[in-house]
């Protein structure tokens, strides 16, 4: 069967959404950096890990790991390389692509055996079927495109040992800052997404958002306008320039659907609407909408969802 | 400090988009606009400029068409520009676009280059990557933040969760997200000193690359379809009971 090296990053969903669709094509090689991501190659039914140890390549960017990624894709010529579309996944995907002079697609939604790949174009109004006409198929693979299956197995385990050469220790990463990401689920992977927009109309307002994504265990998101006001931080920006989610449910309250906001909710399972004017193109796309003002409807609903609890 | 900005011209975000006969990005339209990040790339640029002195170059790969793109980055305020235009470009991937453009970035001397995080009609998001290797500079991708002494460029990569300052020496490669700044919008005067700033073009042959077009491709688009329309749902107008019925369909459809 044809050899699928994949690049699996340490954190969860993604990687494991990667690591099933590539069992998919073939038998996988996980290329992992340590244990956790070397765990999670295990239980999504790897066959085989090359277990990189480079202790030193956490403090710098790409570059080594990059190196390391080359190499191996030279030595395993697999018949696909895949990688999470993350910037981390593209930025080494691109270094792969240049050193191996090999061709290289992004952002994949589903790839066959043959190699033929499913793409969105323009904030995914389009649907492209593309594929490699040279080389491998060397994909960047899109969050929420396929449901993870556990495969729990033992692979053969290959320990690389790599040292970072000094070219790698160009881009040194001095500090990492994470904010705190409070009890509520990651937005990117959450089942339930709960997002404000500009017609929420403050920060102090928010709080209605979050209480209605805390009731549901879901998590908070906002639309770039409402980010760009400061009603909510950066970070929650559902879009085109925020994060892409794709969760069983969307609620978007008082956004009205731009396109650059469709780009990163439309493949969402079920969207739900709330905005007041009727003729918003979020209720184009929605299952259920209620033209009404978020402030009446929201509250009303909490009321009508603690009842039923 | 010479900085290169990266800008593309690409079909309004906003607006219908398609793709051509030939499966390629229809460019012909009348919504041709710069890059939307690309336009924070520029105002970054010119502020290192304001800041630590030196030029700003703008470099676009493009049909005829994108000298108004270029033309509106001289406006805000960039000195000269770069215009690589040759019929033989069409259909090329990023593999060879970064080609290209690497081989014009080995004319210029330059301390930073600084691109969009993304183009905003392709969405790969690697170009910067790809020159990096290219040209053997570092690359600083998806930053909010850019700092220079002069010797080295520290920046603020953005991640979902925090970010992480990064640094590096310089001739180096940074990409920028649009939580770094807000673009200026072109003065008056602006576009008129717009009109006597150089532009130079170039060809292929001039910057001495054989290989583009599709015939280079390493990949190719087979089919491209509108995505189906989600089918229609239910609306309903809030007259006292909007926020019922929609804990109602919440808990039919197994949420609550
Ligand atoms: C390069 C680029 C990238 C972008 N990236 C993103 C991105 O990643 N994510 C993103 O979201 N946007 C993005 N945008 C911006 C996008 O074009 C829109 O401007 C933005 O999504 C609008 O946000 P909004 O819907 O909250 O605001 P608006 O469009 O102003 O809509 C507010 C809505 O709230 C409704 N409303 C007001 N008051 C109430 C009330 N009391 N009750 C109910 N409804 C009410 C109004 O009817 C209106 O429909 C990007 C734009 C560009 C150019
Ligand atoms: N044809 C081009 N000419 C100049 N700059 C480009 C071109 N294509 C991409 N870029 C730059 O690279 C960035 C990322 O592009 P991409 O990898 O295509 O998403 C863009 O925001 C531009 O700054």
């Amino acid at each position: 069967m044809t050899d699928i090296l994949v690049y699996v990053p340490n954190s969860g969903k993604h990687a494991a959404e990667v690591l099933t669709l590539a069992r998919t094509l073939g038998d996988v090689s996980a290329v992992a950096f340590d244990d956790a991501a070397e765990g999670l190659a295990g239980e999504y039914g790897a066959a085989k890990v090359y277990r990189v140890d480079a202790p030193e390549a956490a403090d710098y960017f790409v570059d080594p790991k990059a190196t390391v990624l080359i190499d191996l894709a030279r030595q395993a010529a697999p018949g696909f390389f895949l990688l999470p579309s993350t910037d981390e996944g593209k930025a080494l995907a691109a270094r792969v692509a240049v050193a191996l002079e090999n061709g290289l697609l992004t952002d994949v939604s589903g790839l066959e055996a043959d190699g033929t790949a499913k793409q969105d174009a323009f904030a995914g109004a389009t649907l492209v079927t593309s594929k490699a006409t040279k080389g491998f198929t060397l994909a960047t693979v899109k969050t929420g495109t396929t449901e993870p299956a556990p495969a729990p197995g033992s692979p053969a385990v290959e320990n690389v040992a790599a040292s970072v050469s000094d070219a790698d220790k160009r881009v040194r990463i001095t500090e990492r800052v994470d904010e705190p990401a409070g009890d509520r689920p990651n937005l990117a992977e959450a089942r339930i997404v709960v997002s404000g927009g500009r017609g929420v109309g403050s920060s102090d307002d928010f709080a209605l958002i979050e209480k209605v994504a805390d009731s549901l265990g879901g998590a908070v998101g906002a639309s770039r306008a409402a980010t760009d006001a400061g009603y909510y931080p950066h970070k929650f920006q559902v879009g085109q320039t925020g994060t892409t989610v794709s969760p069983q449910l969307y609620v978007a309250a008082g956004i009205s659907g731009a396109i650059q906001h469709r780009a990163g909710m439309q493949t969402s399972r079920v969207i739900v609407a709330v905005n007041k004017d009727a003729d918003a193109p979020i209720f184009g796309m929605a299952d259920f909408g209620v033209v009404g003002d978020l402030f009446q409807v929201l509250p009303q609903a909490l009321e009508e969802i603690d009842k039923r609890k | 400090m010479n900085i290169v900005v990266l800008v593309k011209q690409v079909p309004d975000s906003g607006l219908a988009r398609q793709l051509d006969a030939q499966m390629r990005v229809d460019r012909n339209g009348a919504n041709n606009v710069m890059g939307e990040l690309d336009e924070y790339a520029v105002e970054a640029a010119l502020q290192l400029k304001e800041a630590h002195g030196g030029e700003v170059t703008v470099l676009t790969l493009g049909p005829g068409q994108a000298t108004e793109t270029v033309r509106k980055t001289l406006a805000m305020g960039a000195d000269k520009a770069i215009h690589i235009e040759d019929d033989a470009v069409g259909g090329s991937d990023a593999l060879t676009t970064s080609a290209i453009l690497a081989a014009a970035l080995g004319r210029l001397e330059w301390d930073l280059v600084i691109a969009g995080a993304e183009s905003t009609d392709s969405n790969m998001g690697v170009m910067p990557q790809l020159l990096a290797a290219r040209t053997g500079a570092p690359a600083l991708t998806g930053v909010r933040k850019i700092d220079t002494d002069g010797t080295a460029v520290t920046v603020e990569h953005q991640r979902t969760n925090g970010y992480d300052v990064m640094t590096a020496n310089l001739p180096a490669i940074v990409s920028v997200w649009d939580t770094i700044n807000t673009p200026r919008y072109p003065s008056l005067k602006g576009i008129m000193a717009a009109k006597r700033k150089p532009v130079e073009t170039l060809t292929l042959a001039d910057l001495g690359v054989e290989a583009a077009g599709p015939a280079a491709a390493q990949n190719e688009v087979l089919e491209a379809a509108d995505r189906p329309p989600r089918s229609a749902g239910q609306i309903v107008t809030d007259e006292g009971q909007g926020g019922t019925a929609l804990a109602e369909f919440l808990a039919a459809e197994k949420f609550i």
